[in-house]
């Protein structure tokens, strides 16, 4: 037998709001989000208002002027006469390239010092320690500004190579470090090149295919064949025949010195050398000890379990121990790869063009249009960071722990 | 509701903002100082001596009007601005003039809402080079690598001069003269470029000044002069005048030497009477008093003197008068009468 008492009758008060549990939060957050909103609008208002004032309005027309200045490093085409907005595009796409290379750099350098570490050789994981705590523990500014430094005092500029019995020459003869950078040779594709670079892809592939054929014939019939000589045969032998074939349709151009600089070649400049290695071992160094925290966050016993079976230190490693630790590592990598990406902002300290040189520093100047410019930066970073995020958090979702 | 509290409190402090613009003079008097905004280091033009005590051609300016309007040259309070603060500095009332090279051009004379007024210094844009690398003209620097300061009108200039030529360069950009000099001399790039009179002062900096040399081309007009928040007319009309009495006393023979003799009684020259004040009025109709000019020339010494004494060719600077020699002497330099 059961009986429902009816629940009292709803009747509902001002007071409640204060008094009763269920909706004192309600009301508390609703007065903290009115004042989050008055303050906004407060914001918003006095900007508007002291625009007006100054007898200024926000207007992006400026992006369609011409620029007016040069910038050094271009990966699309660009001149002074080109418009602010294509100034802006180069910027973005010199901040992603140094971003790009300098996470993958960082995450090599981080993952090796962080595996490193834990190495039970005594100077090797010292070693490693001094590493990671000198890069972690000095702002990267101050990082960006030596390497520079190093690298303009210490190389020797271009007019070094000059003349009958030069002071400097070129590493093999096409490699030319300088003070304003690195000159190295650059492949000329001639016609049938294509021909060979697909044949290289293919032959990528074919490795892949040969490795797995082996993993399976392993697995189904317990035969072992070899798979180290035969995936060099596959990744070159075919390719460097291809291109005898064909005539050597690839050819280098090396750089020259002409005039006041070497010429021809891919010029890798100083600002660019500076920014992408400081960034990489300073971040390197917050990587690392997020690797050393994600192995030594896998149980020991894992690591006894997979030594008992036979497999070699190298192969506990790679096979039982960072899948797992990749779990608590993918994470606090991400933000570390945010941190390498907006830190690259201090590209200005070297020269390095990057957007935030472009749009934010000389477009800004010239323009007067400082609020259009930084909100575009700002935006632009957003952007970029939620992306990373993005697609990291695909890769963290792929290799997270699955229970089924 | 909120929202009308929170405008009229703005409005309240627009209108202050408004008022105080208006009449600087009486700021500068009640606040017994002159706040002057300079370079933040260049020497000759303007940078703190060994005694911390600021000295250059710029800064002779700023003491100029010091002396006019307070009596005393020593009563100038300098604040070192940067070519991106520069601006905001005045524009917000942080500094009541600006005396830092620079360029008077349409924009900032208009759309920035400042008043030039007049010009203390003719520059143009040059370059200067290594004697070791044998280049005579800006003409032969086709492929060459260019320091450069971000952020200026010499960036602009650079890539016209470029482009008008047909000539492709490299750039190099630096924040400051420092770091641009740095890059220089480490042979990261071929030439540094900015106004003639800056390269003069940074080569004077070098240990080797005589193996650098500065090329014959001028590639723009950079005019320089003091400048002043636009809609204070009177304010303006004393830090005009006051640099057009250094001007004229050059032009007048007066001189920091003979001022007390000149100004003791009425001379020959009506025109140094009245700019002496010992004929006319010409000080009460800037809000001043009759012996402004006269303190301001005792205390800093005419046009040609600051200009010998700063950055002439005595002076490890080492620039010559050229444009910037009286109109008398064929170059450019020309006051208003004072009459």
């Amino acid at each position: 037998m059961t009986t429902v008492s009816d629940p009292p009758k709803a009747s509902f008060q001002l007071s409640q709001l204060i008094y009763d549990t269920r909706y004192r939060s309600y009301t508390f957050q609703f007065i903290a989000l009115m004042l989050l909103v008055s303050l906004m609008a407060y914001l918003g208002a006095n900007l508007v208002h002291n625009l007006a004032e100054q007898g200024q309005n926000i207007a992006f027309g400026f992006l369609a002027e011409p620029a007016g200045y040069d910038i050094n490093q271009r990966p699309i085409e660009y001149d002074s006469q080109s418009s602010h907005m294509r100034a802006s595009v180069v910027g973005v796409l010199n901040t992603l390239i140094v971003a790009f290379l300098g996470c993958i750099t960082a995450t090599l350098l981080g993952v090796t010092a962080g595996i490193l570490r834990l190495s039970p050789n005594w100077l090797v994981r010292k070693l490693m320690a001094v590493y990671v705590e000198a890069f972690r523990n000095v702002p990267v500014l101050i990082w960006i500004l030596i390497i520079f430094t190093i690298m303009t005092a210490m190389l020797p500029a271009p007019s070094a190579f000059r003349g009958e019995d030069p002071s400097s020459s070129m590493l093999f003869g096409s490699f030319a470090f300088t003070n304003r950078g690195v000159y190295t040779p650059a492949p000329i594709m001639g016609p049938g090149s294509l021909v060979v670079v697909l044949t290289f892809i293919a032959s990528i592939f074919g490795v892949f295919y040969y490795r797995r054929y082996a993993t399976n014939l392993l697995f189904d019939t317990g035969k072992l064949i070899p798979t180290g000589w035969p995936s060099l045969v596959i990744l070159f032998v075919p390719t460097i025949l291809i291109y005898f074939i064909l005539g050597r349709p690839i050819g280098l151009d090396y750089p020259a010195l002409a005039g006041f600089n070497f010429q021809g070649g891919i010029h890798i400049r100083g600002s660019l050398i500076a920014l992408w290695f400081a960034l990489a071992i300073y971040t390197g160094a917050f990587i690392a000890e997020n690797v050393r925290a994600g192995i030594q966050a896998v149980s020991k016993g894992q690591t006894e379990a997979a030594a008992s079976l036979g497999m070699r230190p190298r192969r506990i490693m790679n096979l039982v121990i960072l899948p797992q630790a990749l779990r608590v590592i993918i994470p606090p990598l991400i933000s570390q790869y945010l941190n390498l990406t907006k830190n690259s902002s201090l590209a200005i300290a070297v020269g390095y063009m990057d957007v935030t040189g472009t749009l934010g520093g000389i477009t800004l100047n010239q323009t007067g249009r400082a609020i259009e410019c930084v909100l575009m930066l700002m935006l632009f970073y957003l952007t970029i960071s939620l992306a990373i995020s993005a697609v990291m958090n695909v890769y963290n979702n792929a290799i997270k722990l699955k229970e089924r | 509701m909120k929202k009308t509290v929170f405008l009229g409190a703005l409005t309240v402090a627009g209108v202050a903002a408004g008022a105080s613009a208006a009449a600087t003079l009486d700021d500068v008097k009640a606040r017994g100082k002159l706040n002057c905004g300079v370079t933040t280091g260049l020497v000759g033009f303007a940078a703190p001596d060994a005694n911390g005590v600021w000295e250059g051609f710029d800064v002779a300016v700023c003491r100029a009007v010091a002396a006019a309007v307070l009596s005393d040259a020593n009563a100038v309070e300098f604040v070192p601005t940067t070519g991106k603060t520069r601006f905001t500095a005045l524009a917000s009332g942080e500094i009541d003039m600006l005396a830092r090279n620079t360029t008077w051009t349409f924009s900032r004379d208009t759309d920035l809402k400042f008043d030039f007024i007049g010009v203390n210094y003719y520059d143009g844009q040059g370059f200067m080079v290594p004697k070791a690398l044998g280049v005579s003209s800006a003409k032969e620097l086709d492929g060459a690598t260019v320091c450069i300061q971000t952020g200026t009108t010499t960036e602009l200039n650079l890539a016209d001069f470029f482009r008008k030529n047909n000539i492709s360069y490299e750039p190099v950009p630096v924040e400051t003269n420092a770091e641009g000099q740095q890059q220089y001399l480490a042979g990261a790039c071929d030439t540094y470029t900015t106004d003639a009179s800056g390269l003069a002062s940074t080569r004077a900096a070098f240990e080797n000044p005589t193996e650098h040399v500065i090329l014959p081309e001028i590639i723009s007009k950079e005019p320089l002069g003091p400048l002043v928040r636009h809609g204070d007319n009177e304010w303006g009309d004393i830090v005009r005048w006051t640099l057009n009495a250094l001007i004229s006393a050059e032009e007048l023979g007066v001189t920091s030497a003979n001022v007390e003799e000149l100004a003791s009684g009425a001379t020959d020259s009506p025109e140094v009477n009245r700019l002496l004040g010992t004929e006319g009025n010409l000080g009460e109709m800037i809000g001043l008093d009759a012996t402004w000019a006269k303190r301001a020339l005792a205390a800093v010494g005419n046009y040609g003197e600051v200009f010998e004494k700063n950055i002439g060719e005595k002076t490890p600077i080492g620039l010559a008068r050229g444009l910037n020699a009286q109109w008398t002497d064929g170059g450019i330099l020309y006051s208003p009468p004072f009459r």
